[in-house]
Formats: structure tokens, C-alpha cells, sequence
């Protein structure tokens, strides 16, 4: 833009002479006009400057830096980023986000489609039970976290007494937050229980984008319901799909608030996930450099998908 | 004929029995929660469970303004709630504004800044912004929250995609009859804008109300908490008081069940159209 403006400018050059009052004021009027545009974004981005993009660069300075936050800060080079291999919790963490991640986003991609399908269909009370769909997401997480946490308790919650009258022997009895092998299913189920009513809704709007023409025309060809899913239903909603997974992947990636409150992260390491290890080095162990180095972890697997949704949606 | 129209009759069982079964189990916990808000502590894990008290404990919500400053919480949190939403609000819409329809130099790398990092979890620079407010002495004040969510990437890319869809003739017009651009502003863009400015209210509402890591971070003192980890806070040190534990839960719950029922249809519209088209 500016390019091109300049060079009509030097163009303009001996009319200018001419006639100055006139590109005067017709540049005074371009600099008043880029003021005023300037005092539109000013105060958005002057909070957004300081308070996001300042701390992002910062993140990645601190990264390189041995700091306790009351001392003075050394630069550490590459020690952080050593650190990370022979840290057993980072890679406990990390796999466990990588296992959130995997299971989850497949699971709540198939519910929240299968809920939109049948949700999308003409129903007595649809509304409602759209809402009703949508309302976890919606809900307090401390308070669904601790009635969760209730319901799933192994020796006293209603799930557990609906298993042992359905005559599953005590014994074999998932012990669920407070049992290694459950604690990270019962985290995931309660991620795909509050989030799917979103993604739901994100797949009712694809399934109206589809022309019916579509339908109408595998109709006229004998196909059933399930030829209609597999070749029309699903191909349509290529895009929704893609969409839901980059954004169920950085959620899962940066899931934190939920492990915190169901299993704080236990037991053992079975369920820490690389926000809390960010978290606890951070405000537990007060070593900020290593901290921003597995922050730095998370923004490079966060960078990585949205690369992957850029080509994606370049090539469409 | 018979036979078809029997089919349907089936299907159509199928399906209102596959989706009344589902929204129960949804709707499971949230039942749960209200019931046993009514019972007594050493009660609310009987089994099989008893959905209606017998003996409804009203007590218990009439406890929990006592036993923690639930008052103060809900007041900290509806004042931090309200001031970051109408701040987010007036500031996106005012730099979307200028993003989709005015012309001055850098706005594409400026706009780029915004775009970049809108995926960006805030947990990877959580860290560097506590020591930023640190510095600043805006540790343990509601100040510090505000600023951290009031000005938001994803506020001005929400209001600049909806404003691009509004004709530019528009403000045009508006330009040749006079009106300064925030006169346009005002009286062409925020009127036409209400389906995404309640999408952002919503969105914005919903985040900050039920925000944790933020408080927790910043807010030590009783006095400054949110209903949020004022609940945790109640939850830790009351561990065994079931009952009372899930009355104050459900007190949490209703400002946001209450905002999001008046707004549902905006909501839902919202989430569809700013989801394709992120």
C-alpha cells in the first residue's frame, strides 16, 4: 500500500507545484485519517501490546534464563532445554497431554457429530434439548468438578453403586480419580461430557451449510441413511471436521483446570499434564526459566497444528 | 403403506428415547448437585439415591452465607465480570472497526499481531505476565485480571470478521452526510453489530465468570477472591459438608445459568457462525 502511494506521489510531482495547497491538504487529510484510525485501535491494542504480546516475548528471553524471581537473573543458555530430557516429570507430562490429547479429541469429535446428527433432525423440544446439550460447557467448572468428583468417589459415589447392583464384584471396581489406571479416564470423560454440547453446535451449523439437493439426489439413486452419512454427510462436513480437531487439539494441549481440581495431577504422575508441570515449577518451585522452557514445550506443539491448519486451509 | 408408516413410528421412538436418555445423563450432575444441595451431609450418598428429599434442608443455603463470604465472592466476581466485558467490548469494536473498514499504514501487521496469537495458549506466557503485574505491584488486585482479559485477540478478530460483512456503501453514505467516523462508529456499526457483540458478551461472560487459574495466580487474600476459588477455598476447608459444599455450587451455577438462558439463541448463532469461520 504504501508502496504504491508513494510512487503516485513522485508522479504527481509537478502538479504538485502547481497546485500545493491542494496536496497538502489532501496529505494532511491521508496522516488525519490514519490518526483517526489509530485512535480506534489504540486502546485495544495498547492493553493487548503490553499485557500479550509483551509477556509472549518475554516467555521466550526467560526461556535462556536461570531466575528464582527475587534474585538476579543469570543466563542459563541451553540449560533449560537439557533439563527437559533427563527431567522424569516433563516426560511423564508431556506423554500424559499427548494420551489426553489422542483420546479425547477423537472422542468428543464422534459424540459431539453424533449429537448434532441427532439433533439436526425435526424433534418435539429440539431447543431444549440443545441447551440442555450445551449447558455443561457453560457451567462452573469448580462446582461440576467437585459434584463429578462426588459422583465417580469409589466407595460412596451413585456410579460405583449403580455397577455393584448391575453385580460387579468390589474388587473389580475402578477406584476412578484415586486409581492410576482410571484417574486419566475419568479426567477425560469429564472433558468430553463438558465440552461436546460446543462442538455440537459447531456441527449443527455445518449440517445446515449442506444443500439438500445432495440428499435428493443420493435418494434418487437408492441410497440409505448410511451410504447418505458415509458419502454425502460426512465429505460435506470435511471443513467442520478440520476445524473441530485444531480446536479441540490446543484445548487438549493446554487442559489444566480440570486435572487440577479431579486428581491434582496424581495419583503419582499418572495424570499431570504439561500446564501443571508449568504451573508447579513456576509457582511451587519458583524456578521461572525452566518454567517459560516447558511453556516454550507447549507453544511449539500448539505452533504445529495451527501450521498444519494454515496449509490446510491455503490448499482449499 | 402401513408397513412404511409403522417404520417411521419406530425410528421416530428410537431416536426421542436415544436423546431423552442422553440429555439425562448430561443433565445427570447438575441433579445430582441439586438434590443432595438439600440434604444433609451423612445423606447425600444414600443409595439408591433419593432424588427428592423427603426432608428438604433449606438450611444449607441459608449456612453457606455464613460459613464463607459467598456474598463478597459473587460481588468481586460480578464487578471483575461486568468491567472486563464492557471493556472488551467498547475496545474490540472500536479497533475492529478500524480494522475492517479504514486504510492506514501498518494495519496488516498490526492485524497479524492479533492473528498470531490468537491459538496461543495463555498458559505459555502465564509466567512472564505474573512477573510483568509483579513489576507493576498489580499482584493481588482485581486490576491485574482485568487487564489480562479485557483485551483479547480473539474480541477484535470476532467484530472485525462481522463488520466485514456489513457493506461498505454503508459508511460511505454516512461519510458523504456528514458523520465523522465515530459518529459511524456509534450510530451504524454498534447498532447493526448486536448478534456478535452478544456473541462476545456471552463468550466474555462466560470465561471470566468461571475463570480459576487466573484468581488463583493472582488473588491470595479472602477479601479479593472470586466465587471460583472462594468455592475451592470453601470446598478444602469443608471437605466432609457435602451438603453445604453443593448448595454454594449451585449459587455459582445461577448467574451463568441465568445469563446464558436469556442469551441462548445469540449464543448458539454466535458459536456457529465465529466457529466456521475462524
Amino acid at each position: 500500500m504504501s508502496i504504491s502511494n508513494s510512487t503516485i506521489a513522485a508522479g504527481d510531482a509537478p502538479a504538485a507545484s502547481r497546485r500545493p495547497s491542494k496536496v497538502l491538504s489532501r496529505r494532511r487529510r491521508k496522516i488525519q485519517s490514519a490518526l483517526v484510525a489509530y485512535s480506534f485501535i489504540a486502546p485495544n491494542f495498547l492493553g493487548f501490546a503490553v499485557f500479550t504480546l509483551g509477556p509472549i516475548l518475554f516467555a521466550f528471553v526467560l526461556a535462556f534464563m536461570h531466575w528464582d524471581g527475587s534474585n538476579a537473573i543469570t543466563f542459563a543458555g541451553l540449560d533449560n532445554f537439557w533439563r527437559l530430557f533427563e527431567d522424569k516429570v516433563f516426560i511423564a507430562a508431556f506423554w500424559n497431554t499427548i494420551i489426553y490429547t489422542v483420546v479425547s479429541v477423537p472422542a468428543t469429535l464422534a459424540c459431539a457429530l453424533g449429537l448434532a446428527i441427532l439433533l439436526n433432525q425435526k424433534i418435539f423440544g429440539r431447543d431444549f434439548f440443545r441447551t440442555a446439550m450445551f449447558f455443561p460447557y457453560v457451567a462452573s467448572l469448580v462446582a461440576v468438578a467437585v459434584v463429578w468428583n462426588m459422583i465417580f468417589n469409589p466407595e460412596m459415589g451413585p456410579v460405583n453403586m449403580i455397577l455393584y447392583t448391575l453385580g460387579l464384584d468390589p474388587k473389580d471396581m475402578p477406584g476412578w480419580a484415586a486409581d492410576r489406571h482410571w484417574a486419566m479416564v475419568t479426567v477425560i470423560l469429564f472433558g468430553i461430557w463438558k465440552s461436546m454440547g460446543y462442538y455440537m453446535v459447531v456441527y449443527l451449523a455445518g449440517l445446515q451449510g449442506i444443500n439438500s439437493e445432495l440428499y435428493e439426489a443420493a435418494d434418487l439413486d437408492g441410497a440409505n441413511s448410511w451410504q447418505k452419512f458415509i458419502y454425502v454427510t460426512v465429505p460435506q462436513l470435511a471443513p467442520t471436521t478440520f476445524f473441530v480437531t485444531v480446536m479441540l487439539t490446543i484445548q487438549s494441549f493446554k487442559v489444566f483446570d480440570q486435572i487440577y481440581m479431579i486428581t491434582q495431577g496424581g495419583p503419582g504422575t499418572s495424570t499431570l499434564v504439561l500446564v501443571y508441570h508449568i504451573y508447579n515449577e513456576a509457582f511451587i518451585s519458583w524456578d521461572l526459566g525452566y518454567s517459560s522452557m516447558i511453556a516454550l514445550v507447549l507453544f511449539f506443539l500448539v505452533l504445529a497444528v495451527t501450521v498444519v491448519q494454515f496449509r490446510r486451509q491455503r490448499e482449499d | 403403506m402401513k408397513i412404511a408408516g409403522h417404520k417411521i413410528t419406530a425410528k421416530r421412538v428410537a431416536i426421542y428415547a436415544t436423546v431423552i436418555v442422553i440429555t439425562a445423563v448430561m443433565l445427570m450432575p447438575f441433579a445430582w448437585m441439586l438434590s443432595a444441595s438439600l440434604k444433609l451431609s451423612r445423606d447425600v450418598f444414600v443409595f439408591p439415591i433419593e432424588w427428592i428429599p423427603s426432608q428438604p434442608q433449606w438450611q444449607n443455603y441459608v449456612d453457606i452465607w455464613t460459613k464463607i463470604p459467598l456474598g463478597l465472592f459473587i460481588y468481586n466476581t460480578s464487578k471483575l465480570t461486568i468491567i472486563v466485558t464492557l471493556l472488551q467490548l467498547l475496545t474490540s469494536s472500536f479497533a475492529a472497526y478500524a480494522f475492517a473498514k479504514l486504510d492506514f499504514p501498518y494495519k496488516n501487521t498490526l492485524f497479524l499481531g492479533y492473528i498470531a496469537t490468537i491459538a496461543m495458549p495463555w498458559q505459555v506466557y502465564m509466567v512472564p505476565q505474573f512477573l510483568l503485574m509483579r513489576e507493576f505491584g498489580l499482584n493481588n488486585t482485581h486490576l491485574a485480571l482485568i487487564c489480562l482479559q479485557a483485551f483479547t485477540a480473539f474480541g477484535v478478530f470476532l467484530m472485525r470478521q462481522f463488520y466485514m460483512s456489513i457493506p461498505t456503501e454503508l459508511c460511505e453514505a454516512a461519510r458523504i452526510d456528514g458523520m465523522n467516523e465515530y459518529q459511524i462508529w456509534a450510530r451504524i456499526m454498534l447498532p447493526l453489530s448486536k448478534p456478535a457483540l452478544s456473541t462476545l458478551t456471552i463468550f466474555t461472560f462466560v470465561t471470566t465468570w468461571n475463570d480459576f487459574l487466573g484468581p488463583m495466580i493472582y488473588l491470595t487474600k479472602t477479601e479479593l477472591k472470586t466465587i471460583q476459588i472462594g468455592l475451592r477455598m470453601f470446598i478444602s476447608q469443608y471437605s466432609a459438608e457435602y451438603g453445604l459444599i453443593m448448595a454454594a455450587s449451585v449459587v455459582a451455577l445461577i448467574p451463568v445459568l441465568i445469563v446464558f438462558l436469556s442469551l441462548q439463541r445469540f449464543f448458539v448463532e454466535g458459536v456457529a457462525s465465529s466457529g466456521l469461520k475462524g
